[in-house]
Order: structure tokens, then C-alpha cells, then sequence
């Protein structure tokens, strides 16, 4: 089957500055992609460049198989939820829901039906005659989702659509965005640098590094198998410890006077040489664990209660890990200075 | 705290005086018509004057026509200006400060001799050319008012996200100025309107020296060889501009509120 959504070779440079560096990807039909990365990756110029809000310096977008790369962004036949709402001011509820709708000219009994479809769909019928200054933030964004897809678009594009609500907003708020996107089955592309947003509702992720994506894949291979040492850091907490390699061909590695078996190591590793291994906090436990090999021993250098979790930064010799554990109710959490003993997986290491 | 209000009181009253006064005596001379009597004889001889009517329409239809041509040129301009072409707009600022450099008799000098009936457009050959010549001139005096206030009420709306959210919704350039640039800035627009109203009801230099019907030349004229009417018109002209500013203030009111005051 054909991708829906296909980026060839795009770039896109502002003066001397490349922005994006020749990016490709491709994503079928209904699919919702998250662009992950920090400010100033490219990643909102690419949507900008599928929308048709800048030209590319070179490279094509095709959607359903048709290059849109020269089309205006009014021919592209898709929606767009900006980070600013963009609800017309001037126009109530029900007129910019349906504006999309006017301007293709649909007759006013349609688009009264389709206005009020989208209402129900957004959870907030009764609402068409009220203005924009009415509502709040959330309630805006949510008539400005209802606006980009009334007129039924081929794809959906949001740039940060819940970066300027608070925090309890924005979980239900891309919740429900998910939730109406799975409904309608329409490709979503949604910029965000929020890794936890963009790990919580995307089929696929794209992380974008300085113009370059440096992964591709479902949320729980970004996260579990983080390609470059980048992605590892953007995506969640990482730990490193300073190692020392054993045995370069059998993958052997000493932590802390302990032999584990890595996975992988560097090409450029020699038997002696130091080597930073990196692993997630959860794969550590305090005490022994079923499945571990390594056991280490340190000092707890700080706890922070974070209500159902503890996270506990350990330092282990010169190493300072960040491990997370469950609250019990019926213990007190560790105290700092305590002495303790954490165990993990040599498998779970990653050498990036 | 206590503060002494004395002071700022005192300097209201002087500087309310400053203009209250004058327009008071104007406003009594007015009156004074019929001997020993105070009444609106004055008003009544101005009304009743068909050149009164005749030149206060003329200049009516020109001023619509004025801020009619105002409104096409400046608000495309600003809005292209802030949206595609930021940089321009220190030499747009310059331009339209030129009307209030340029004294308006050397500007109708130079209308007549570009314009006049021996050259390339001889606009003022004919009744129609010269009403146009006088619309065109107008827009250009009227200019600086018009563009800053186009200028502010684009100021306090995103043209910018709402052209795109417009754009991406399927509108064209015109539907987007149209159906969401210019209502949300209708306000600013009408503020520009009456003040362009104002200037175009009172002026005198352009009208006089195109030689045309306009309300400005009636009032100097009248002043020439009448002692009441010109009081009483003088009061007339007051009420129509403050007439004017105050729609910009009731107008004000109706302003739409954009997203942003509300986060």
C-alpha cells in the first residue's frame, strides 16, 4: 500500500541557515504522527511546509499520492489547529466552525447540521452562539479542532495545539483529541516538544534534532530503544555510568568491580578503555530484583515524593543515578544518606 | 494617602477656559442677531441659504467618496505591509506623515500643473476629472489619520495566525480581508473615517484653488461679507466634528474582542 503522507528530501533553509536538512518519512492513512523535538528542531517549519505556509527549498510532500509541494495552502484540502487558537474573533462559534464549510459553499441547512455534528463531536452543543472572548482556553481550542475538521480534510495538522493551557487541560484535551482522531481515522500530524504528550498519543513518533530526524518509530521504541544518544536524553530520564571494558569481542564490561554482558558496544572500544553505559531509571530496583545480575551498592544523595512514585538519586563512586520506586503507605521513604543497594539487568544497559 | 487635588484642578479649569470661552462668545455673538434679543435668527438665515445645502452636500459626497478610495488603498496596504513586508513600514510611516509636511497649497499647485488641462491627464478639464482630482487629493491629506488608525486596530489582532487559519480553511486573499480582516478592524476603520470626514468638511485650500462647490470655500466666503452667519456656521462646523468624534467613541464600545484579552 501507498504511504498517505510521503516527505521527500526536504529542506528548508532562511538565508544561510538550513533549518531542515533533507528530511524524509512516510506514513499511512490514519495514522497519528507526532514531530518530537526541542525548539528550533525544524520540526513546526516541516509543518508549515505541509501546509503550504512556507516553501520548501527543495525536496516534494506528497498527500495521497498527489504532490502538493507548489499547491497554496487553500488548495491543499487540509486542517489546522494553531497553538494560538485563531478563532476568528468577529465570527461567533457556530460561523467559525462553519466558515470552512461557507467558503466551499455548502448551503446554510448543511452546514448548520455539520456545525452541530460538530458541537456534539467536541462536547459542547449549545455553544454556536457564543464568541470566542466567552470561552476559555480549552473550550476555544476545542472549537478550533471542530473547525478544522468540519469541512472533512484529507489530514490534520495541530502545531502545539495545547502548549498555552494549564496542565490538567491539556491531558484531557489530548485525550479527547485522540480519542475524535481514532473516531474519524483522519491522519494527524501534531508538532510538540512535550515528550510525554507525544508519547502518550502518537502511533509513530518522528524525533527531530537540528534539522535531522534522529528516529522514527512507535512511541515504545523511542522510548526502549533510543537510537542516538539525543533521543535517549529528549525522551525521558537517563542514567550513565562510567565503565571499563573487559573483553571488547565477548562484550564484557566491569561496573564498579562487577562483570556484566552488554548488548552492544562501540565499535571504537578497546579492551581497557572507559565506556558510558546509560539505562532508564525503572529498569533499576532498590534490593534485588528477579532477572538481575548486577548489584551495586551506595549512598542515597537526594529523594523526591512524588506521590504514587519516589524517585531517589543514588550515588554510586563517582556515578549519581536516578532510580524510581512505588510509595507504600506503610514504610517511610528512604532517608537521604542511607545506605542502599540497587540491582539491574545487564541487558537493559544501552551504549549509546 | 490625601492627595491636594488643587493644582490639577486649576490647570483643567484654565486650559477648559482656553477653548470653552472663545466658543461661548462665538456661540452668544451667534445669538445676537435681533437686536436686544437673543435668538437663532442666524441659524435661521444659514439654513434657509440653498448654497448651505448645496456646497455641505457636495462636500458629503466627496467626503464618502474619500474614505470609500481611503479604505481600498490603505487597508490592502497595511495588511500586505505587516504580513509580507515588515521592513517596509519605517518608509510607510515616513509617506504618510508627507500630507502633514507638505503645505496643501503647494500640493494643489503641483495637482494643476501636472494635472492641468494642457497636460498628459488633464483632470481638471472637466467637472468630473477635477471632482476626482479633489477625491485624490483629499485621500492623501487625510492619509496620516487614516493609516494609523488602520494601523492600530491591525495592531491588536494576529493578522498574521488568523490569515493562515483563514487560509488553510480554503479562503482566498480577498475573502480573508474581506469576511476577517476588515471586520475585526471596522472599528479602527470608522475612527479613520470620521476624522477623514472632518478634515474633508472644513477644508479650504484644495476646494478654493480647484474651484469647486465645496462646504470650506462656503464658510469663508460667508465670513467675508456676513457679521452672524459665520458665528453661527463656525458653531454648526463644531458640532458636526465633535459629532463625528464622539461616533468614534460610541463605536469604540462595539470594538470585538479578540482571544487574547481573554488569557
Amino acid at each position: 500500500m501507498a504511504a498517505f503522507l510521503e516527505v521527500n528530501n526536504l529542506v528548508k533553509s532562511f538565508g544561510s541557515n538550513t533549518v531542515v536538512k533533507g528530511v524524509n518519512f512516510a506514513f499511512d492513512k490514519g495514522e497519528f504522527i507526532s514531530l518530537l523535538g526541542p525548539s528550533g528542531c525544524g520540526k513546526t517549519t516541516i509543518l508549515r511546509m505541509i501546509a503550504g505556509f512556507e516553501n520548501p527549498t527543495s525536496g516534494s510532500i506528497k498527500v495521497d499520492g498527489q504532490d502538493i509541494t507548489g499547491l497554496k495552502p487553500n488548495q491543499r484540502q487540509l486542517g489546522m489547529v494553531f497553538q494560538a487558537y485563531a478563532l476568528f474573533p468577529n465570527l461567533n462559534v457556530g460561523d467559525n466552525i462553519g466558515f470552512g464549510l461557507k467558503i466551499a459553499g455548502m448551503p446554510a441547512d448543511e452546514r448548520r447540521a455539520r456545525v452541530d455534528e460538530m458541537l456534539k463531536l467536541i462536547g459542547l452543543p449549545g455553544f454556536e452562539k457564543r464568541y470566542p472572548y466567552e470561552m476559555s482556553g480549552g473550550q476555544q481550542q476545542r472549537v478550533a479542532l471542530a473547525r478544522a475538521i468540519a469541512p472533512r480534510p484529507r489530514m490534520l495538522l495541530l502545531d502545539e495545539p495545547l502548549s498555552a493551557l494549564d496542565a490538567k487541560i491539556r491531558v484531557s484535551l489530548r485525550e479527547e483529541i485522540r480519542a475524535i482522531q481514532l473516531d474519524l481515522g483522519i491522519t494527524t500530524v501534531f508538532v510538540t516538544h512535550d515528550q510525554e504528550e507525544a508519547l502518550s498519543i502518537s502511533d509513530r513518533i518522528v524525533v527531530m534534532n537540528a534539522g535531522n530526524i534522529d528516529q522514527l518509530g512507535a512511541p515504545h521504541e523511542i522510548y526502549n530503544k533510543p537510537a542516538t544518544r539525543f533521543v535517549a536524553t529528549f525522551v525521558g530520564h537517563l542514567n550513565t555510568i562510567e565503565a571499563t571494558v573487559l573483553d571488547a569481542a565477548a562484550k564484557t564490561v566491569s561496573i564498579d568491580g562487577q562483570t556484566a554482558t552488554v548488548p552492544a558496544l562501540p565499535t571504537t572500544a578497546n579492551n581497557g578503555s572507559a565506556v558510558s553505559l546509560t539505562l532508564r531509571p525503572e529498569v533499576l530496583a532498590v534490593g534485588a530484583r528477579e532477572g538481575s545480575d548486577i548489584t551495586l551498592t551506595g549512598t542515597i544523595a537526594d529523594v523526591t515524593f512524588l506521590g504514587s512514585v519516589i524517585r531517589l538519586r543514588v550515588q554510586l563512586g563517582q556515578n549519581v543515578v536516578s532510580l524510581d520506586t512505588f510509595n507504600d503507605q506503610r514504610t517511610a521513604p528512604p532517608a537521604r544518606g542511607e545506605p542502599v543497594t540497587i540491582s539491574l539487568a545487564s541487558k537493559d544497559l544501552l551504549v549509546l | 494617602m490625601k492627595t491636594n487635588k488643587f493644582w490639577p484642578w486649576l490647570i483643567f479649569i484654565l486650559g477648559a477656559a482656553y477653548f470653552i470661552i472663545p466658543l461661548l462668545a462665538t456661540f452668544i455673538f451667534s445669538l445676537r442677531m435681533r437686536r436686544d434679543a437673543l435668538s437663532f435668527d442666524a441659524y435661521v438665515s444659514v439654513f434657509s441659504d440653498p448654497k448651505f445645502f448645496a456646497t455641505f452636500g457636495y462636500s458629503l459626497v466627496v467626503g464618502v467618496f474619500t474614505i470609500i478610495v481611503g479604505v481600498l488603498v490603505v487597508v490592502p496596504a497595511v495588511y500586505f505591509v505587516r504580513l509580507r513586508m515588515p521592513w517596509l513600514k519605517p518608509i510607510m510611516e515616513f509617506t504618510t506623515l508627507l500630507p502633514l509636511m507638505i503645505p496643501a497649497l503647494v500640493l494643489v499647485y503641483g495637482y494643476i500643473r501636472l494635472y492641468g488641462s494642457s497636460s498628459l491627464i488633464p483632470f481638471t478639464g472637466s467637472v468630473l476629472g477635477t471632482d476626482i482630482l479633489l477625491t485624490c487629493a483629499y485621500v492623501m491629506l487625510a492619509l496620516p489619520y487614516m493609516y494609523r488608525a488602520v494601523d492600530n486596530g491591525m495592531r491588536t489582532i494576529d493578522i498574521g495566525t488568523l490569515t493562515e487559519a483563514a487560509q488553510i480553511a480554503g479562503a482566498n486573499q480577498v475573502q480573508i480581508i474581506g469576511q476577517i480582516i476588515l471586520p475585526n478592524i471596522l472599528v479602527a476603520i470608522l475612527s479613520g473615517a470620521f476624522l477623514t470626514f472632518a478634515i474633508v468638511i472644513g477644508e479650504f485650500t484644495i476646494a478654493s484653488l480647484l474651484a469647486r462647490p465645496a462646504f470650506g470655500p462656503y464658510l469663508v466666503g460667508i465670513g467675508t461679507n456676513r457679521a452672524y452667519e459665520p458665528a453661527a456656521l463656525a458653531i454648526i462646523s463644531f458640532v458636526i466634528t465633535w459629532g463625528a468624534m464622539g461616533m468614534i467613541n460610541v463605536l469604540g464600545r462595539f470594538a470585538p474582542r479578540t482571544s487574547a484579552r481573554n488569557t
